[in-house]
C-alpha cells in the first residue's frame, strides 16, 4: 500500500523526516509518534502535496512525486483539525466533497447517503454542521474521507478531542473501515494503547526516523504490569498491605518498586500479570478481603519497554511517553473490567483518567 | 461503468428491509477537470445563496433585484416617453451609475466564497483531492467573475429588450449593447480579482467585507474629488490620468477609449485611444496581479 525508501524532508530549521524507509501492507496500520515526530509531514508527502527532500515514496504503487493527482483520487484523508463549514448540512458538504473527488452527481448523492449511514449519522445529517457534537463532526470528517470509496484512507488523529465512549466508537468504526468496507487504513495517534486495539500493525516514528515497525500481536504478548489500588476497611485498616500479603501468599509476583507522582502513589501495588488468571486472582483476593477496588490498570512505563529489542530508544522519548502510557493502560483495564462486573470501580477510575 | 450492482434490491416489494452492508463504488471517476467544474458551479451558485441557507440568499437576491428593477424603470421611461430615440441611460453607463450596488454585492459575496474555506480550514480537504492549487484559484476566480457578470449583464439585457420594444434603431442598439457587454465583462473580471484578493487576505469575513467596500468607494471617491478639483483648475490632462487610480474609473477609461462610451469624468474628459491603451494595460496588469496574489496566498494553505 505504502512504500517509502530513505525518505527525508528537511526544512530550513528542522529535519522532519530522516531517511525513513517503510513498507506498509493492506490492513489497519497505526503510525505512532509524539507531536512533531513527523507524522503529518509524512501524510503530506504521501498525498503528493509536499515534495520530499530526498528519497522516494509510492502509494498504491504510484510515485508521489509524479502521480499525486492519481493517488489523491484513490486515497481519502481525514485531517486532524476542524475542517467543516458550520452553515451547511453534512449531506450537502459530503456530496460536494464526493464531487470534488470526481464522482458524478448521482453517484455522489448515493455514496453520501450510504457513507453517512455507515459512520452512524442518520436524521441529523440534514441539519447544519455547526450544531453537531465533536463526535458527530469527527464522523462527518471520516465520511468525507470515505465517500469516494478509496483504496486507502489516511486518518490524522481521528480520536482527538473525543470522550472515552466516543473514542471507543471511533476506534470500532476505524476497525470496520477495513474489515467491512475493505479499505486499508493508516491511522496516526500519539496514544500507543488505542492503536494496539485497532491496528494489525504499528509503526513507531520519532524525530523523523523509524523506531520500530511490527505487527500488533508481537508486543501485546509482552508481560505487563498491573497496577492495583484498594481502599482500607474496618477489618483491614491497611488494605494495601493486606492485599500485598494475600497476593504474595497466593503466589503472585509483586514488584518491589513504588510509583511516584501519580494519584494514589504509595497505595499502588504493582503485580506482574502472567495472563488472564492474574486478573482473576486479584479480583478474587480483593473480594475475599472485603476491601474496595479503586483501580486495576495495565502499566507500561516506556515505549522502550514495549520495544525492548530496540536499543536506540532515546531518553528523550521516554519522558514524553511516561505521561501517556497510563492512559493506554487504563483503556486495557477498562476493557478487561467490562468483563468482570466486580471491577466496575476500576473501570470508572480508568475512564476518569482518560480525558486528554 | 460496471454492471448495475448498486440498484437497491426489492424494488418490487417495498415492504422488505434489506441490510445491504457496505457497497463499494466502481463507477467512473471523472477526475480533475470535472472536480474543477464542480467547484466552479458550487461557488457560482453559492454567490447567489443557492445551496446555502435561506438567510444567505436574501442579500444577493435583493441586490440582483435592484439591478434589474432600475433597468426596468429605465425601459418603462424609454417606452412610455414621447419622442424618445435612445435609452435615457447608455449600456456602458449603467454599471457606473449602479456602482454602489455592485460594490455591496462584491463585498458580501467575495468573502463568503473564499474566507469561509480559509477560516474553517476546508481548504486542505480540497487539496487532498485530485485538484491542484491552480484549479482551486481558477474555479473560485471564474465563479466570482461569472456571478458579477450575471449581476451586471442581466440589466443590460433588460435594457436591450426594452430598446427593441421601443423600436429604437436596431443596428445602433445592438452595437451599443455588445460594447456594454464587453465593458461589464471586463469590469466583472477586474472586480472579482480585487474582491477575492482582499477577501483571501482577511480570513475574518467582517474585515473582508469592510476592506472591499473601503477600497472600492474610497478610491472612487478620492479619484472623482481630485478630478473635479483638477477640472476646476483647468488641468484637463490631469483629469485624464487621475482615472488610473481607482478600479471603476479604469473601466470608465477603457470603455471611453475603445467602447464608444461617454466618460463619466468631469467634463467628459476621458482618455483618448492613445492613453486608453495605458488604461487597458493597467486593467490587465491588475487582473494578472490578482491571480498571482491568489496563487501565492494558497501556496501555504494546503494541509
Amino acid at each position: 500500500m505504502i512504500a517509502t525508501e530513505s525518505l527525508s524532508k528537511r526544512f530550513p530549521r528542522v529535519t522532519a523526516l530522516d531517511r525513513l524507509s517503510l513498507d506498509i501492507g493492506p490492513g489497519v496500520t497505526g503510525l505512532v509518534g509524539a507531536n512533531g515526530a513527523g507524522k503529518s509531514t509524512l501524510i503530506k508527502i504521501l498525498l503528493g502535496l509536499s515534495p520530499a527532500t530526498e528519497g522516494t515514496a509510492a502509494v498504491l504503487g504510484l510515485d508521489v512525486a509524479t502521480r499525486g493527482g492519481a493517488i489523491r483520487e484513490q486515497v481519502g484523508y481525514m485531517p486532524e483539525h476542524d475542517a467543516l463549514p458550520p452553515d451547511v448540512s453534512a449531506t450537502e458538504f459530503v456530496v460536494h466533497m464526493a464531487r470534488m473527488s470526481g464522482l458524478p452527481p448521482t453517484a455522489a448523492r448515493e455514496r453520501t447517503a450510504d457513507t453517512l449511514r455507515h459512520v452512524g449519522l442518520y436524521e441529523e445529517r440534514y441539519r447544519p454542521i455547526g450544531g453537531y457534537s465533536t463526535g458527530m463532526k469527527q464522523r462527518v470528517k471520516l465520511a468525507q474521507a470515505l465517500v469516494h470509496d478509496p483504496k486507502l484512507v489516511l486518518l490524522d488523529e481521528p480520536t482527538n478531542g473525543l470522550d472515552p465512549a466516543g473514542r471507543d466508537e471511533m476506534l470500532g468504526l476505524i476497525r470496520r473501515v477495513y474489515t467491512d468496507f475493505g479499505i486499508s487504513v493508516l491511522v496516526t495517534s500519539h496514544l500507543l494503547g488505542e492503536l494496539e486495539r485497532t491496528c494489525d500493525h504499528v509503526v513507531v516514528i520519532d524525530g523523523g526516523t523509524l523506531l520500530r515497525s511490527s505487527s500488533t500481536s508481537d508486543f501485546t504478548q509482552t508481560t505487563t504490569t498491573l497496577a492495583v489500588e484498594v481502599t482500607d476497611s474496618d477489618t483491614h485498616p491497611d488494605g494495601t498491605r493486606a492485599l500485598r500479603e494475600a497476593l504474595t501468599a497466593a503466589g503472585a509476583k509483586l514488584h518491589a518498586r513504588v510509583e511516584d507522582g501519580l494519584p494514589g502513589a504509595g497505595h499502588i501495588l504493582l503485580v506482574e500479570a502472567t495472563g488472564e488468571q492474574t486478573y482473576d486472582l486479584v479480583r478474587d483476593t480483593v473480594a475475599d478481603l472485603g476491601v474496595g477496588l479503586v483501580r486495576m490498570e495495565q502499566r507500561r512505563h516506556h515505549i522502550a519497554e514495549v520495544f525492548r529489542t530496540d536499543e536506540h530508544a532515546q531518553a528523550g522519548t521516554d519522558a514524553a511517553d511516561e505521561a501517556r502510557e497510563p492512559v493506554a493502560a487504563a483503556q486495557h483495564a477498562a476493557q478487561h473490567a467490562a468483563q468482570h462486573p466486580v471491577q466496575q470501580a476500576a473501570q470508572q477510575k480508568g475512564d476518569g483518567r482518560d480525558g486528554i | 461503468m460496471a454492471s448495475d450492482l448498486t440498484t437497491p434490491p426489492g424494488t418490487t416489494d417495498p415492504t422488505r428491509i434489506h441490510n445491504i452492508g457496505y457497497r463499494s463504488y466502481d463507477g467512473p471517476r471523472l477526475g480533475r477537470a470535472y472536480a474543477r467544474r464542480s467547484l466552479f458551479s458550487q461557488s457560482l451558485r453559492g454567490a447567489y445563496g443557492l445551496g446555502r441557507s435561506a438567510k444567505s440568499k436574501v442579500l444577493p437576491m435583493i441586490l440582483f433585484a435592484v439591478m434589474c428593477l432600475v433597468a426596468a424603470i429605465i425601459v418603462a421611461v424609454a417606452v412610455a416617453g414621447p419622442g424618445m430615440t435612445d435609452l435615457p441611460v447608455k449600456y456602458t453607463r449603467y454599471a457606473i451609475v449602479m456602482q454602489a450596488v455592485i460594490g455591496l454585492y462584491l463585498a458580501s459575496q467575495a468573502p463568503q466564497s473564499v474566507s469561509r474555506d480559509l477560516r474553517f480550514k476546508t481548504v486542505p480537504l480540497y487539496f487532498s483531492r485530485p485538484i491542484e492549487r491552480v484549479d482551486y484559484v481558477l474555479a473560485k476566480y471564474a465563479a466570482m467573475a461569472s456571478a458579477l457578470f450575471i449581476l451586471t449583464a442581466t440589466p443590460l439585457v433588460i435594457l436591450y429588450a426594452g430598446a427593441l420594444l421601443a423600436e429604437f434603431d436596431f443596428a445602433d442598439q445592438t452595437k451599443a449593447f455588445a460594447q456594454g457587454l464587453v465593458s461589464v465583462a471586463l469590469l466583472s473580471v477586474l472586480f472579482a480579482g480585487l474582491g477575492l484578493v482582499m477577501a483571501a487576505l482577511t480570513p475574518r469575513r467582517g474585515f473582508g467585507v469592510a476592506a472591499v467596500i473601503a477600497v472600492l468607494t474610497i478610491s472612487y471617491g478620492a479619484v472623482s474629488t481630485v478630478q473635479v478639483i483638477a477640472w476646476d483648475q483647468g488641468s484637463t490632462g490631469a483629469v485624464e490620468w487621475l482615472g488610473l487610480f481607482s478600479p471603476l474609473t479604469l473601466i470608465d477609461g477603457v470603455q471611453t477609449a475603445f467602447l464608444g462610451a461617454t466618460s463619466a469624468f468631469p467634463g467628459g474628459e476621458g482618455p483618448s485611444a492613445g492613453s486608453g491603451v495605458v488604461y487597458l494595460l493597467a486593467v490587465l496588469a491588475l487582473i494578472a496581479g490578482s491571480y498571482a496574489v491568489l496563487m501565492r496566498r494558497y501556496r501555504k494553505a494546503g494541509l
